[in-house]
């Protein structure tokens, strides 16, 4: 008989005794439900958390570099106080670095307040608003919809004009295109010459900002803001040499001695992805141990209810020996058995799992994926087959004789 | 060539510090075609030499010659083959399995022997109807009476085409009617040419057979034609 004939006659067979003993197999496969529900619900929410991070992040591209006063993530307390000690970033810093980087593509300072906006009766009580120069889309992967970016010779001579994020522009701007009308920011005048791409998801984008020349937006704004300076890589592959050549840069300029602390953050995207990771890793870590113990304790039903089953059908396992069943057949027999009572336990799992996730779906990105379905019935196939094996191996190792003779 | 060659075949059982001998160097010759009954007091050894017949157990002394091939050398599994091409078993309590209805009963050792579905299908109805149960093919044993499960049974010991039908007391749990019934059954396929081999205690159920080998304490006490 080949294998194939084998697993269908076992699972025949297995059916039927299956459906003999409904609420038993149902009970069993408890502990095997509460385990694959945990794996499912697990896998789906740390797919849905890394979904919507990976979501907030993406403004923030992986070869730019972010020089500021603070840390992007403050550990404790000390480490906040020390960067309240930090000098802010000035724009001397920014000019030493354009000057010595030899490792960048482009050095961007940018320069942030929140301001009110107002377009005849429309209006917002804060929008961002961004100083920068014509390099901004370099570092910051913007894309103009309608009209054009900040020029160079506006930038320099720091005249009134602006580009304005997409959700702004339809804030503000309903039927009439917002290209060359003027809109107030804190009383001033600011011509529009372009409108962004909406960005979407990401919780640092620029669909609610508006983008000023740096000179002008010194002029209107604040004397001496505090600067970011975004420091783009040549080369994704160097981004440490370039993180370094940066921090060397500024140590120079800083005048720190050597062996001193650094009195300035550089950040990138990695940090956040590090922090994720952790987070992610021991909700996963914890998930693992919470569907180990529910699987092992369900393995053990199993395992258990197979024995009865055995023991319940010697005599039938002695029939089927002495008309030409070999151990393999018997073996195959109630491993099926096994891994169907789990898989019906996965399916149940499943089908709990789905209402859940809809839940869930309010609070996160998150769907009952493809690969999670798969991998939670194939783990309660698996259970089903360890569990199974010793009770199945007895079976099969059963002397027909004494098996026939059982009464 | 004989059909079954037994050569000083024993049987020892090791119970505690205790040897049971339930054969003691049994030699026994049978041909192709024979029917035959094997007699004796309980406790003589009667299932202990069915079992060792049909392959279900090894002997732990001599040599059992099957159809040319030493059975008594084979492993596990080629036991088992052997039993599903070679031999059919009738037991006292029919042994049928309770979930499965009669067709698919009958069907097993087909299933076993590796017949692809439609083919056995075949093979399973017309065994069925051969032994008078056309239109119970599809009834569950707990819905037949006791005839109807041993004749059951017999389909399912027939459906191989094995060499040797072995029927250990077949007639212990039915009425004299229907066992009468089962006996009839067994005289014809005999007349077809089957080898029959059938435990028993009771004498009227030996006589239908052509010779009657009697055990007593592990060994044979008598090996007679009947003389009807
Ligand atoms: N599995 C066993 N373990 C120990 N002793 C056994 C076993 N099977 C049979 N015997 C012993 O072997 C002897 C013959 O048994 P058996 O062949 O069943 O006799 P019968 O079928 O003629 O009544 C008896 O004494 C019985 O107690
Ligand atoms: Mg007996």
């Amino acid at each position: 008989m080949n294998f194939l004939t084998e697993l269908r006659e076992g699972l025949l067979i297995s059916w039927s005794a299956i459906r003999a003993n409904k609420l038993r197999s149902v009970l069993t496969t408890l502990g095997i439900v509460i385990g694959i529900l945990t794996v499912t619900l697990m896998g789906t929410a740390i797919e849905g958390l890394n979904r919507s991070f990976v979501n907030s992040i993406s403004s923030i591209s992986t070869d730019v570099l972010y020089v500021s006063r603070q840390n992007w993530l403050i550990m404790s307390r000390q480490d906040w106080l020390q960067s309240q000690k930090n000098p802010k970033v000035t724009l001397p810093e920014f000019e030493a670095v354009q000057r010595n980087m030899t490792l960048a593509a482009a050095v961007v300072p940018v320069a942030n307040v929140n301001e009110p906006v107002k377009y005849h009766k429309r209006g917002s009580s804060s929008i961002s608003v961004f100083g920068t120069t014509e390099q901004y889309p370099a570092t910051s992967g913007l894309t103009v919809a309608s009209g054009r970016f900040l020029s160079a010779a506006e930038c320099d001579s720091g005249r009134p004009v602006c580009v304005i994020g997409f959700d702004m522009a339809t804030n503000l701007f309903r039927n009439e295109s917002p290209l060359g009308e003027k809109i107030s920011i804190a009383g001033h005048e600011f011509e529009i010459v372009g409108v962004l791409e909406k960005e979407g998801e990401s919780s640092y984008n620029d669909d609610n900002a508006a983008i000023v020349p740096l000179q002008q937006y010194l002029y209107t704004f604040q004397h001496v803001p505090e600067y970011t300076i975004q420091v783009k890589a040549k080369n994704i592959d160097q981004i440490d040499d370039t993180k370094e050549e940066l921090r060397a840069v500024l140590r120079r300029f800083r005048h720190i001695a050597p062996g001193d602390p650094d009195n300035f953050a550089i950040n990138q995207q990695d940090q956040f992805l590090e922090l994720f990771h952790r987070v992610a890793g021991t909700i996963g870590l914890v998930g693992l141990f919470i569907t180990g113990l529910a699987l092992f304790v369900g393995g053990i039903g199993i395992m258990n209810i197979m024995f009865v089953s055995v023991a319940e059908r010697t005599r039938e396992i002695g029939v089927r020996k002495a008309i030409g069943a070999k151990r393999r057949t018997i073996l195959l027999q109630f491993l099926i058995e096994a891994a169907c009572i789990c898989l019906i336990g996965g399916v149940i799992a499943i089908l709990i799992a789905w209402p859940a996730t809809l839940v869930m779906q309010k609070a996160m990105p998150a769907t009952l994926s493809p690969m999670i379905v798969g991998t939670a019935l194939l783990v309660s196939a698996l259970t089903g087959v360890l569990s199974g094996f010793f009770p199945a191996w007895r079976a099969a190792r059963m002397n027909p004789v004494d098996a026939l003779r059982n009464e | 060539m004989s059909l079954i060659r037994l050569q000083k075949i024993s049987r020892r059982y090791q119970m505690g510090t205790e040897i049971v001998h339930a054969l003691r160097e049994v030699t026994l010759d049978i041909q192709r075609g024979e029917y035959v009954a094997i007699m004796g007091p309980s406790g003589s050894g009667k299932s202990t030499l069915m079992n060792l017949l049909g392959c279900l157990d090894t002997p732990t002394g001599g040599t059992y010659e099957l159809n040319g091939s030493h059975v008594s050398e084979l492993d596990d599994n080629q036991l088992a083959e052997i039993r599903n091409r070679e031999i059919g078993f009738i037991f006292q309590t029919f042994n049928l399995l309770p979930r499965s209805d009669a067709l698919r009963n009958v069907e097993l050792p087909l299933v076993y022997a590796g017949i692809p579905a439609g083919e056995r299908r075949q093979i399973a109805l017309a065994k069925l109807a051969s032994v008078g149960l056309a239109d119970r093919v599809h009834h569950k044993p707990n819905e037949l009476s006791g005839g109807q499960r041993q004749r059951v049974a017999v389909a399912r010991a027939l459906v191989n085409k094995p060499s040797i039908l072995l029927a250990d007391e077949p007639t212990g749990n039915l009425d004299s009617k229907t066992g009468v019934e089962i006996l009839a059954l067994f005289e014809e396929l005999s007349r077809q040419g089957h080898t029959i081999i059938v435990v028993t205690h009771e004498e009227a159920v030996a006589r239908h057979s052509r010779r009657i080998i009697r055990i007593r304490d592990g060994l044979i006490a008598s090996d007679e034609p009947v003389v009807k």
